[in-house]
């Protein structure tokens, strides 16, 4: 081969090295396609048609056909129309995302630092619920609050509930079971991120005169800080918008976001006006992740 | 000098009956030393041997199974490790990977609600050369720089004193030569307390005042490196610590102030000096730089014992040719002869005559039914003037 290299060569035959190496370099381009193409026609052109169907003429219906007019003011219709739906969203997944810290946090930690041999039956455990379809568990939360289950009858009974007192069909009802059914998703973040904690770390913190407080606020805590972002945001993004819960759990007084946008496109049959609240809800989660991400001040999850 | 002290002066560091069991294994076996004041102390031993958990009790991030640890004359074994005015470099550095050097060091001031911690940051950066560094994160830094890190974060809370855990383990060997003397530096300059743990000899040997053998969760020897190794009281101290030639032999008792040795049918004598052991089994012990190798036996020089043998093998390594010669009854014997340029290299399979001064030998108790024990040509330097 090297001998023949110098021999000299018809133009002709001369070019294939440089378009083999042209081939090596759009192979990462090749393997993206199949995943960009999905993108492009089931997301990025789903989510133009959106934008466009938002901006219809609200007067329109089904059997009148729709007529694209540039309504801008769909979206301060829906704004007024449904505010409270909205404020109720993020209270009650923030609500929610607290009460998950809590549990969460500690267990997450327990799980990555404590369990020792019960870790993969613990991070089962976590994950297990997952095996059932999301209805299923909230429907079996719909049991579990029930007015003559044995929860309430529970806390009937140490008056923490007034004799007719309920949990179905309030908002606790809806929260606990925002809480419950997105925890998973709060937790294995973290948990991914609290196993690479070295519990030397912990040891040197300690002998740096640092109490198991201190230690935790000045170690721990800023150490688990990417986990803790993950896990906030892909606890609360699908909380936010989750409509089961409150469907199943609540009444039309706990309403949130999601059973607006469900109700304008299947039972209202309002296609403007639900497009126009999606992307409202889009807009407000964007704007609340950015500013977090920005208070937050890591590069790691972005 | 830096001046922030800590509390009181802190006297000496005492451990009394210092005992650890974990479940059935016993790690510190009723271990009682005392490190005085200032002093550079080692403890060395092979792992598995109970030092680094002797080092975590002193700290506090191990729990005593019964036994003391004392400073001046206050029991701090029942303190928090927090509580305690002991700072730890630890193996892995544990450097806070999220704060920045100048934060690491700082950590334990600010712990202590000290404000003011810039000008002290600076003078220990200083002191363990990384000035300029404060700023960057320990990702960034190489690992001799973060273990200098590591001990001035350690420093400069001035600790009554300092532990140290194997804390040049990860460095490569010129590194770590350059801080065994960077060390011994700042402790000279600092004047706390050191205590060090490894499993290097010659770490051990540079550094220390005095070293402690460890062995099996006890305490072998203690002593000045020189003490160990010119004098060592048992056979595992005489092996760990470099490597000796150690002859069994039976001893019939004191005569004079000689102790005569029959080993393997020869008769040899020991000063009474140097006699770990007088009566019934003993090992003849002589390190492999003190036995000497000539051709005949009519030039052994006055005074000194000689065994006769046949060169097995020579390893040429530049400082020193290490020899091994075969005796009569089969056991291999170490010799090392400096490179000085006089006389020439003895070639395989010749007949020589080891020699040694009876001053240089040692005798150590053995226990019945235990042969020879001569350590083969190892890959690590031997101790002292040959490395």
């Amino acid at each position: 081969m090297t001998a023949l290299a110098h021999v000299p060569t018809p133009s002709g035959q001369a070019a294939p090295p440089p378009p083999r190496r042209g081939r090596h370099r759009a192979l990462p381009y090749l393997l993206l396609l199949p995943g960009a193409a999905w993108l492009l026609i089931f997301f990025a052109l789903p989510l133009l048609q959106l934008a466009a169907t938002s901006l219809y003429d609200p007067s329109g219906s089904l059997s009148t056909g729709y007529a694209m007019t540039g309504a801008v003011g769909n979206y301060p219709e829906a704004l007024q129309a449904y505010w409270p739906q909205f404020v109720r969203s993020f209270l009650y997944s923030a609500i929610a995302l607290v009460l998950a810290l809590l549990m969460g946090y500690p267990l997450a930690y327990a799980i990555a630092q404590k369990a020792g041999r019960w870790k993969n039956l613990l991070l089962v455990a976590v994950v297990a619920p997952m095996f059932t379809s999301f209805l299923v568990r909230t429907l079996a939360w719909k049991t579990i609050l029930s007015d003559n289950g044995w929860v309430v009858g529970l806390l009937r009974d140490v008056h923490l509930l007034g004799p007719d007192g309920r949990l179905l069909a309030t908002p606790v009802a809806v929260v606990l079971g925002l809480t419950y059914n997105f925890l998973p998703f709060l937790v294995l973040p973290l948990y991914a991120n609290m196993e690479r904690l070295d519990p030397r770390l912990l040891e040197a913190a300690s002998d740096l005169y640092a109490s198991p407080l201190r230690a935790f606020q000045k170690v721990t805590l800023p150490l688990s800080m990417p986990g803790l972002i993950a896990g906030t945001l892909l606890f609360f993004i699908p909380a936010t918008g989750d409509y089961i819960n409150a469907e199943l759990l609540g009444t039309p007084n706990e309403y949130m976001i999601g059973n607006v946008i469900d109700s304008a496109f299947l039972v209202r049959l309002d296609y403007p006006q639900g497009a126009a609240l999606s992307f409202l809800l889009m807009a407000a989660i964007l704007a609340i992740v950015f500013v977090y991400l920005r208070k937050a001040g890591t590069e790691e999850v972005l | 000098m830096i001046t922030m002290g800590h509390d009181t002066p802190a006297g000496d560091l005492r451990l009394a009956n210092l005992t650890k069991r974990f479940g059935v294994f016993t790690a510190v076996d009723d271990l009682s030393l005392t490190v005085p004041q200032g002093s550079f102390f080692a403890l060395l031993g092979a792992s598995g041997c109970g030092k680094t958990t002797t080092l975590r009790m002193i700290a506090g991030l191990e729990e005593p199974t019964s036994g003391q640890v004392l400073l001046g004359d206050r029991d701090i074994a029942g303190l928090r490790p927090y509580k305690r005015p002991v700072n730890t470099v630890f193996q892995s550095y544990a450097l806070f990977p999220h704060l920045d050097i100048q934060e690491n060091v700082a950590f334990g001031l600010r712990r202590r609600g000290i404000r003011n911690v810039t000008d002290q940051v600076e003078r220990m950066l200083a002191l363990v050369q990384l000035e300029g560094y404060g700023r960057r994160k320990p990702a960034q830094l190489s690992g001799g720089q973060q273990q200098r890190v590591a001990l001035a974060r350690a420093l400069i809370n001035h600790p009554q004193v300092l532990l140290l855990d194997e804390p040049l383990g990860a460095l490569d060997l010129k590194l770590r030569r350059q801080m065994q003397i960077e060390l011994k530096r700042i402790q000279t300059e600092v004047g706390i307390t050191f205590v060090h743990v490894t499993h290097d000899q010659e770490e051990a040997m540079t550094m220390a005042d005095t070293v402690a053998v460890m062995n099996a969760g006890q305490i072998e020897q203690l002593g000045t490196p020189a003490d160990l190794y010119e004098y060592p009281a048992t056979a595992f101290v005489a092996n760990f610590l470099g490597q000796s030639n150690l002859l069994a032999g039976e001893a019939p008792g004191p005569s004079g102030d000689e102790v005569l040795v029959t080993a393997h049918g020869l008769r040899f004598s020991v000063p009474a000096g140097r006699a770990r052991a007088d009566q019934g089994p003993v090992f003849l012990g002589v390190r492999p730089e003190k036995l000497h190798l000539v051709e005949r036996p009519d030039q052994v020089p006055a005074g000194h014992q000689h065994v006769g043998g046949v060169v097995t093998d020579a390893s040429y390594v530049g400082v020193s040719t290490q020899y091994l010669v075969r005796t009569a009854w089969g056991s291999e014997l170490s010799a090392f002869s400096a490179n000085s340029g006089v006389g020439g290299q003895l070639p395989l399979g010749a007949t020589v005559v080891a020699h040694w001064d009876p001053r240089h030998a040692f005798l150590l108790p053995r226990d019945s039914g235990a042969d020879d024990q001569t350590t083969p040509l190892l890959d690590q330097p031997p101790v002292g003037a040959l490395s």
